[in-house]
């Protein structure tokens, strides 16, 4: 049963890929938010640990390590923009930028004799029979282990902000920095904490893309994810469940927009690889504005760096 | 242990000396880079920022620096412009090319004729084409409070691909032989923007960087424009009881940012690229925010900034071919000025004090 020559079941199994790398950076710059960052620089994130994934994942010839890299890659990244944002108080929006310019260039230079190289294969999930099941089977049962992991990590996330202490905590420092740091909380370090966890999820989310979704090492490889993943956290107002949706909608435009290039539709070839842009643009103008708007939700001190007076 | 301790006001000293400071520590980090790289850092830092103004092909070298720093300079003043009243155009690279790209149609739409009036025709379309793509988050985020940050991002993908077809659809040239880009401005006489000077790398572009640096530093010290602009930045709720409007602020800023972007398009498409061609922007938009920064957000320093941040670009080419050093090592480079730039910058606001035991 296709459509205009396009599977549907096909579609949503491969939007699942396709929405795993700005689910997983999205959900690190909630994270980053929540506890009032502002961090610009997922995208500088994402490349270094696309690039950092990729390097590993080739010399080691394991995926697992490549992902792990690509983690760290990220997060010792964003130790950058930490130190510069909560030791020596830079601006986080001119410091996040830099982030981005700095990344972009790092990973091209260490990608240097990299390209055309294939990564080692992330192996499915073997779920057995349950796989051959129509419809449902390619959709929930016949992914890599990172579509699950990407999952349970929204799950992950949503419970330690919700139901934890810690989740109390980096919402507080995230709401009132001055509150919090008279009930005795250290604000700069808690920030400093979130930082490096939204730098490793960003970096996770990297090395999905040089390993997984492209899977090959090109420069700029990211094309904009962490932009737009930077955008799914406005559209999420701030909530990791509508993250995931956010995801699967902008990792829907984006195999929608490819599989209609390859059947040949009649849109040019450019106006198709616009539109997940334009579409962002779109969603970010329906969640500001109007009665339901989502800065409403933004945590109070987002943006705002803090300076213990005494 | 040590402790910063907020200034009273900021410093008149580090304002100026963070740059220099900066710099400086870009150079010995950078060095340490190359180093690692394989390279004798002494020599690389050599090429980068001596030779191309005093060394062996420095007579020409030096037309190539005003030739980069002209765009750059261009649209640092406009960014500027918005970074100080707290409104962030990062999206002027998208401005960039569609100040091209409109400029450029309203030149081979008339090709072949010859008149007076083309070229300042081009201007007008360049100009009023990066006008009207910074409008567009402009005008969302009055309208919808829309992040223009993100907006004016995302614009530039769609910027990319506007190119990537005028390329290859609309603007290309009919007789080139199926290549994809334009029909060249340098045998266009009407329409292109030749050295003005020969040697010097003077064009037009150049010439507009360095008058609209005077006609900043007036805005900003001079007119009321500038005294809001500034207000909005540092006491949002002062500027509110004075009186400014937040929403024809960010109107103005992204309209001249947009349109000194276009303007740099219109320029840099018309002369030193001669076509438009899928990839004939090099980043200069986002150089440029560097470019801001450096220049502490100020016109004239903005100048000097921008010459700066083309001796990267010059000598990093000279590096390139002379010394093997990736093209990227300069992306690099110049993110790290950036970063020690904002490091640095804590000196102008803070004082750095070592606490006294037992005192908190």
């Amino acid at each position: 049963m296709d459509i205009g020559g396009i599977n549907p079941v096909i579609l949503v199994a491969s939007l699942m890929v396709a929405a795993v790398p700005i689910m997983l950076a999205a959900l690190g710059e909630l994270v980053v938010e929540k506890s009032g960052v502002l961090n610009l620089g997922v995208e500088g994130m994402m490349i270094v640990g696309a690039i950092c994934g990729f390097m590993a994942a080739v010399g080691t010839g394991s995926p697992v390590l490549g992902f792990l890299a690509g983690a760290v890659g990220g997060a010792a990244l964003s130790l950058i923009f930490a130190f510069l944002t909560q030791v020596v108080l830079a601006n986080q929006v001119a410091t996040g930028l830099a982030l981005t310019m700095f990344g972009l260039g790092l990973s091209s230079l260490m990608g240097q004799g990299y390209n055309g190289i294939k990564p080692p294969l992330t192996g499915k999930v073997p779920f057995g029979p349950l796989s051959d099941i129509p419809v449902v089977g390619p959709i929930l049962f016949n992914h890599d282990w990172m579509v699950y992991a990407s999952i349970a990590l929204v799950a992950a996330v949503w419970w330690v902000l919700r139901s934890t202490r810690l989740g109390l905590i980096v919402r507080a420092v995230g709401e009132s920095h001055d509150a919090a740091h008279a009930l005795g909380y250290k604000v700069n370090r808690i920030r400093l904490a979130c930082i490096a966890f939204g730098g490793a999820m960003a970096g996770l989310g990297g090395a999905y893309v040089s390993l997984v979704r492209v899977p090959q090492w090109v420069d700029g490889i990211t094309a904009g994810a962490g932009w737009i993943a930077l955008a799914i956290v406005v559209f999420a107002s701030w909530r990791p469940w509508r993250v995931l949706i956010g995801a699967y909608l902008f990792g829907g435009i984006t195999v929608l927009q490819l599989n209609l290039q390859a059947a040949g539709s009649a849109i040019p070839v450019e106006y198709l690889s616009m539109s997940p842009y334009l579409v962002t643009i779109i969603v970010l103008v329906i969640m500001s504005s109007g009665k339901g708007r989502a800065s409403l939700n933004a945590p109070a001190a987002l943006g705002q760096n803090f300076h213990a007076a005494r | 242990m040590l402790r910063l301790e907020k200034r009273p006001n900021p410093s008149k000293f580090w304002l100026y000396a963070t740059p220099v400071v900066a710099v400086v520590m870009t150079m010995i980090v950078g060095g340490m880079l190359f180093a690692f790289m394989g390279k004798n850092p002494v020599e690389v830092i050599r090429t980068i920022f001596w030779d191309p103004m005093f060394g062996e092909f420095a007579f020409y070298l030096r037309g190539q620096l005003l030739v980069k720093a002209g765009p750059l300079i261009l649209i640092a003043i406009g960014l500027s412009l918005g970074f100080r009243a707290g409104i962030w155009n990062i999206g002027a690279e998208g401005q960039y090319i569609m100040g091209a790209i409109c400029g450029a149609a309203v030149g081979l739409a008339v090709y072949p004729t010859e008149s007076r009036l083309i070229y300042p025709a081009m201007v007008i379309a360049g100009a009023l084409g990066g006008w009207a793509w910074g409008m567009i988050p402009a005008i969302l985020k009055t309208r919808f409070n829309t992040n223009e940050i993100l907006v004016s991002l995302m614009l530039v993908y769609v910027a990319q691909t506007i190119l990537a077809k005028a390329s290859t659809g609309f603007l290309k040239n009919p007789e080139g032989m199926g290549f994809p880009g334009s029909r060249n401005f340098s045998s266009y006489p009407a329409a292109a923007n030749p050295e003005l000077v020969a040697g010097t790398g003077i064009h037009w572009g150049v010439v507009a960087a360095f008058a609209v640096a005077i006609v900043g530093w007036v805005l900003l010290s001079r007119h009321i424009i500038g005294f809001q602009i500034k207000l909005s930045g540092q006491a949002p709720r002062a500027a509110r009881f004075h009186g400014v409007n937040p929403s024809r602020l960010v109107v103005l800023c992204m309209g001249i940012s947009g349109a000194l972007a276009g303007l740099a398009g219109l320029f840099e498409v018309t002369g030193p690229a001669g076509q438009i061609t899928i990839d004939f922007n090099v980043g200069y938009g986002f150089t440029a925010i560097i470019v801001a920064f450096l220049g502490r957000l100020n016109p004239i320093g903005i100048v000097f900034a921008g010459i700066l941040m083309a001796l990267t670009y010059v000598g990093g080419e000279m590096a390139a071919t002379n010394l093997g050093l990736p093209a990227a090592a300069i992306q690099v480079f110049q993110g790290m000025l950036l970063f020690f730039l904002l490091g640095v910058d804590v000196l102008t606001n803070f004082r750095i004090r070592t606490a006294i035991l037992g005192v908190k």
